[in-house]
């Protein structure tokens, strides 16, 4: 018997069969998979949350990473909006998703600690967007809780029917997995239904088709953090159209699959080997070979 | 993979791969050992040799030769801790071919108590690891579950014999490897099982006339 696949649209169909929110049916679906009680099971998730505050914090610090080529871009954001002559583009919500998200791939790079959700590179997305959404819409830790659970459980189809590796399926599939995980979460913890939840993973992943892995050096640096910030918008924009009523005319599943296939057919020089886009810029080329020459020396 | 998979692990940055999965490596290496050596010879191949100290892959792996977990926040201080716990360390380049993984550490330990072992192991993605040769000797160890690791001499019914005595002891055997050099010499078997093996099933086994060594090594995940 062959195993079907995990599927978000599936979901989405019976927990609105069930007339259930799709955060009450996923708690129950991974309870029973993970046999334990939805006490234990948001539990899990609020200290994941606490690990991932004090990724923020210690990356808001200003550090830098051991390389020397990235750090104190977050710092330097939260800095300049508190400056007189500062023109705020974004607003307050977008503007602290992508300095909290940036702040958590800082804290990564200089070997800080962090939950790798749901990979290392791009551990800043769902900080990102939870603590400005906590912040800005009042959520309380149960909320963030549960949209934690809707959020993991979005990143299991992903990991099931595609891959949430760079080296896999490029950066779309580490950042804009990542974006795709947030966006649903915000539309639940928002009140959303089932229905809009998939559609902003949807949109997600159309929004975002194709990013490569082009870490500079191998280190994930450059370009990864600002790709953490510049993800944690996606997710908000997704969200943003599909509580809005926006539909999406590729459903989730179908929108997974794409990525997938798009991933596929990447050359290996665009999956995490450095052997191609940022990495291989002149200025890239540079300072790698300083850096390895240092490090060798 | 499951929920707690994708929201987690809680690990030091920056790389699964080159941090996380190296500290895991460390950790096998030093169970493989049977504690904390005192001397490591730490051969680096492919993109651990190039990225190591950008990813802090020779913190992790001393930090995993020191028993630590790859969410302790003492791992960018590693070297401070092995050089204050009597750890001598040294890391060197090697070209272990194509053919190689390309993130694969040789270690080459030495016990407090004088013994030796060459281990070599592979980061395999995602933090994932894999250990594929001990002295010299093909095996397949993951540290997903935990397991035992024997060293025998090729003689019909050991397994049996080996496998009787866990059945006895209510272990059960979630996965099976076997290795040999040639027919009727030395070879290896590679055991993971559901639940820790405490230590008087181990020495049941290790009695057996024909079991050289027998090592139990502990999940690292």
């Amino acid at each position: 018997m062959k195993k079907e696949m995990l599927s978000l649209n599936g979901w989405i169909d019976e927990a609105t069969r069930w007339q259930q929110s799709l955060d009450e049916f996923l708690i129950d679906y991974n309870m029973r998979e993970l046999e334990c009680s939805e006490e234990d099971l948001l539990a899990k998730m609020q200290d994941m949350l606490k690990v991932m505050e004090k990724s923020v914090e210690y990356g808001l610090t200003g550090v830098r990473s051991h390389s020397g080529l990235t750090g104190g871009d977050s710092k330097r954001l939260v800095e300049a909006a508190m400056g007189e002559h500062f023109v705020s583009l974004l607003g307050e919500k977008a503007m602290d998703a992508v300095i909290y998200a940036m702040a958590v791939g800082e804290c990564n790079a200089a070997m800080g600690r962090i939950v790798a959700a749901p990979t290392a590179g791009a551990s800043g997305v769902l900080p990102g967007v939870f603590f400005s959404l906590k912040k800005h819409c009042q959520l309380s830790d149960e909320v963030l809780a549960r949209g934690l659970v809707v959020a993991g459980s979005i990143g299991m189809v992903i990991a099931e029917r595609a891959s949430l590796a760079g080296a896999t399926g490029g950066c779309q599939a580490e950042c804009g997995s990542a974006a795709a995980m947030a966006a649903g979460a915000a539309v639940a913890m928002l009140g959303g239904s089932a229905q809009q939840v998939g559609t902003a993973v949807a949109i997600v992943f159309k929004n975002i088709l194709g990013l490569v892995c082009d870490p500079v050096a191998g280190l994930v640096e450059v370009p990864c953090i600002k790709r953490n910030g510049a993800c944690a918008l996606q997710a908000l924009l997704a969200a943003q159209l599909a509580l809005s009523g926006i539909s999406s005319f590729i459903n989730a599943d179908e929108a997974i699959d794409a990525m997938k296939s798009v991933g596929d057919s990447l050359p290996c020089a665009l999956k995490e080997t450095a052997g191609g886009g940022m990495a291989t810029t002149p200025t890239a080329l540079a300072w790698a070979k300083q850096y390895f020459a240092g490090a060798h020396k | 993979m499951n929920l707690i998979d994708i929201i987690g692990p809680v690990m030091i940055g920056p790389s699964s791969s080159h941090t996380a999965g190296a500290v895991r490596l460390g950790l096998l290496a030093a169970s493989i050992l049977g504690g904390q050596p005192v001397q490591a010879e730490i051969n680096l191949h492919g993109s651990f040799a190039e990225t190591y100290q950008g990813h802090g892959t020779d913190m992790a792996l001393l930090a995993g030769l020191m028993g630590w977990t790859p969410d302790d926040e003492r791992i960018p201080e590693a070297e401070k801790y092995a050089k204050e716990g009597g750890l001598t360390y040294s890391f060197k380049k090697i070209d272990l071919g194509n053919m190689a993984h390309p993130n694969t550490v040789l270690f080459k330990l030495t016990s407090a108590s004088g013994s030796y072992c060459e281990i070599m192991g592979s980061s395999v993605g995602g933090g994932q690891v894999k250990v594929t040769e001990i002295d010299g000797f093909p095996v397949e160890l993951t540290g997903r579950l935990p397991a035992i690791l024997t060293v025998h001499i090729d003689t019909r019914g050991v397994i049996a014999l080996v496998t009787s005595t866990l059945a006895n002891a209510g272990v059960n055997i979630a996965t099976m490897r076997l290795f040999r050099s040639n027919k009727g010499g030395m070879a290896s078997m590679v055991i993971e099982c559901d639940e820790a093996v405490p230590q008087e099933i181990l020495n049941l086994i290790g009695a057996l006339q024909q079991i050289e060594s027998v090592r139990f090594i502990a999940s690292v995940l």
